[in-house]
């Protein structure tokens, strides 16, 4: 089976679903049920973790999904580091999706605190899952640092506009030697398609869900997405033809 | 992880045969992918692929002039000494071999080094046999330290070290290393490496990846083609440069493709590579690894490697000799084996002119070690 494994943990789905932006818990239920992931992304500073009957919390069926905080809001890698230790003092398990956005306008990341708190993270013992701009280095850098994924962005949060980072998604995806979840920005199956066919080896889905007019029904539709795009990748995609070969020879030499 | 556990992951022989079942329609995929995976690769090491030479060259060209335009890097090796403890059944130098045995002094190895600066060389390879009584790290940072301000990068091609062994050579303003592993076949390796130090196949291996952890610039890897099976060979060499440049991505990382020489001992190579098959390997390399230099020595005849040029190759060696001693001395006995193309260091540089390419003599500066 094709199974994806992150920090020595397998899990049969390749979408990460989030939490913000639903019309209702319901709404938010029936998108993760319909998507059938099984991880599942909630921003710290929504939730009181300390409280089992949070509105949030109490509709994520733990034994089913993996409940993955956030540290989105964070401004810095201090505020981020508080944020995870408080979640893990509060019972959650050690994985943290690290969201270090300072820019409050298009939501994206701080390249030097990320990395600074996912050096801190995982010294701390955190299975660290950073989100970042398709920055190949800095994925390279986070890798080195020992993070277990590295989660570049398809484009700004929310914008739904695909994977308008394909150039530099497609470096990451070639050199990484951790899971590359392409996350943020995909706003339709299709893209979470693309991002799969790229050879991805997940993608983290919201707002596309939250805003749908039936956000059950859209989870279905990117599950959908992400496996035909991830059967098509491994079934050994057809080649666009490259352009004519030039005509002068150069094994000429050789003879017949 | 250490390579040696993705090699172990292989048996190599149904690497050969899987390379072996690949079809013409396999091959042309290959050549039409944007980036090649394994599969790729294999397709284009296979024998179908031998009815495609002319359509990989012309990629393997696109992609080197994309990558590297039309320039050629000058080296020239410089033998500090043959003596050798090691049985390699290949090699000139090999302990058996009764050759006139000499490890150079610091004056002598200046005086070869100033022959090779003033015709022109900034980029230094320093070779050694393995005989830790003759030459030992010490020694190599003295000859180091003696002929640095001649050079603008220098490199070794001898025994291979550990981590510390490696930091050391670093901070002498070492900043490449070669090593070839020769084969990368455990049960050959053992055959042809009879006794000696070498028989260590796992550290041979592993010192790519301690020379890069120890941050070494410039790493060069190869198989000695003519030993095992050249297509699991380049494939094998193709995943070893694969794994150090995810590994040590800061790395730069070259391949070379030593086809054997006739050497003192005389053996015979156990699988010849003919010149077609080299064609086939070089490209196919450069298809997988298109940012990765590919070094083309003076094993191969002049007439060879100036039709060689424009498929693939970056870097060069010229007028080179492979006894200790012989640029000042012009003596030739002790060598390691003979060269095939014996043109000047002028000579090289006025062919690669005339058909367009630009020999680069300096792209290093002994600033960046601080």
């Amino acid at each position: 089976m094709d199974h994806l494994m992150i920090a020595g943990r397998t899990f049969r789905s390749r979408l990460m679903v989030g939490t913000g932006k639903f019309s209702s818990n319901a709404a938010m239920v029936a998108a993760m049920e319909g998507s059938e992931c099984e991880i599942v992304t909630v921003a710290l500073r929504r939730v009181d973790v300390d409280n089992p009957h949070d509105s949030i919390l109490a509709h994520i069926d733990r034994e089913k999904y993996l409940l993955l905080p956030n540290t989105s809001g964070a401004r810095d890698a201090e505020e981020a580091v508080r944020l995870a230790r408080l979640a893990r003092a509060a019972g959650c398990e050690p994985w943290v999706k690290l969201e270090v956005t300072p820019d409050p306008f298009y939501l994206l990341p701080d390249p030097i605190e990320t990395l600074k708190a996912a050096e801190i993270l995982v010294k701390d013992g955190f299975v660290v899952l950073p989100y970042i701009n398709a920055d190949p280095v800095l994925a390279k850098r986070l890798q080195e640092a020992g993070t277990a994924t590295v989660m570049p962005l398809g484009a700004p949060i929310g914008t739904n506009k695909g994977v308008r980072t394909r150039d530099s998604i497609a470096i990451i995806i070639e050199q990484a030697i951790v899971p590359v979840v392409v996350d943020a920005g995909l706003g339709a199956p299709s893209h979470a398609a693309e991002a799969m066919e790229m050879g991805a080896d997940a993608v983290l889905v919201n707002t596309a869900l939250a805003v749908a007019r039936d956000p059950g029904a859209m989870g279905m539709a990117f599950k959908k997405g992400v496996e035909a795009g991830r059967e098509g990748y491994l079934a050994g995609l057809g080649r666009q033809q490259d352009r004519a070969e030039a005509s002068s020879p150069l094994t000429g030499f050789l003879g017949s | 992880m250490p390579f040696q556990q993705t090699l172990d992951s292989y048996n190599l022989a149904e690497v050969e045969a899987r390379i072996v079942a690949k079809r013409p329609a396999d091959v042309e995929a290959a050549l039409h992918a944007a980036h090649l995976g394994l599969e790729e690769f294999m397709a284009l090491l296979s024998p179908a692929a031998a009815g495609y030479l002319e359509p990989m060259a012309q990629r393997a060209h696109r992609l080197t002039m994309q990558r590297f335009g039309k320039t050629i890097l000058m080296y020239a090796p410089l033998y500090l000494s043959n003596e050798c403890t090691n049985g390699c059944r290949y090699c000139g130098f090999n302990a058996h071999n009764e050759v006139p045995r000499r490890t150079l002094t610091l004056d002598e190895i200046e005086a070869e080094a100033t022959v090779l600066a003033d015709r022109g060389f900034r980029h230094l390879l320093l070779v050694t046999g393995e005989a830790p009584k003759a030459a030992d790290n010490a020694y190599l940072v003295a000859a180091v330290e003696r002929i640095r301000s001649l050079f603008s990068s220098m490199s070794i091609e001898v025994y291979p070290m550990d981590e510390p062994g490696y930091r050391r050579m670093i901070g002498a303003g070492i900043d490449g290393l070669t090593l070839y592993q020769e084969t990368y076949d455990r049960g050959l390796y053992a055959e042809m490496h009879p006794f000696g130090k070498k028989r260590d196949f796992d550290f041979r291996l592993r010192a790519p990846e301690h020379a890069a952890a120890a941050g070494m610039r410039r790493i060069g890897i190869g198989a000695l083609l003519g030993l095992g099976k050249f297509r699991v060979e380049a494939f094998c060499t193709g995943l070893h440069a694969l794994h150090l440049a995810r590994h040590f991505w800061r790395t730069h990382l070259t391949v070379s493709f030593p086809r054997m020489r006739p050497a003192d001992g005389g053996f015979q190579p156990l699988n010849p590579v003919s010149d077609r098959d080299f064609v086939q390997l070089i490209c196919a390399l450069r298809l997988l690894l298109p940012d990765v230099g590919l070094v083309l020595s003076t094993r191969e005849s002049a007439k060879l490697r100036d039709n060689l040029l424009p498929l693939g190759i970056t870097q060069m060696s010229a007028g080179s000799c492979t006894s200790p001693g012989g640029y000042a001395e012009k003596d030739e006995s002790g060598r390691q084996f003979i060269i095939d193309d014996d043109r000047s260091a002028a000579e090289v540089d006025a062919m690669l002119r005339s058909r367009g390419y630009d020999p680069v003599w300096k792209d290093w500066d002994t600033a960046f070690h601080g």
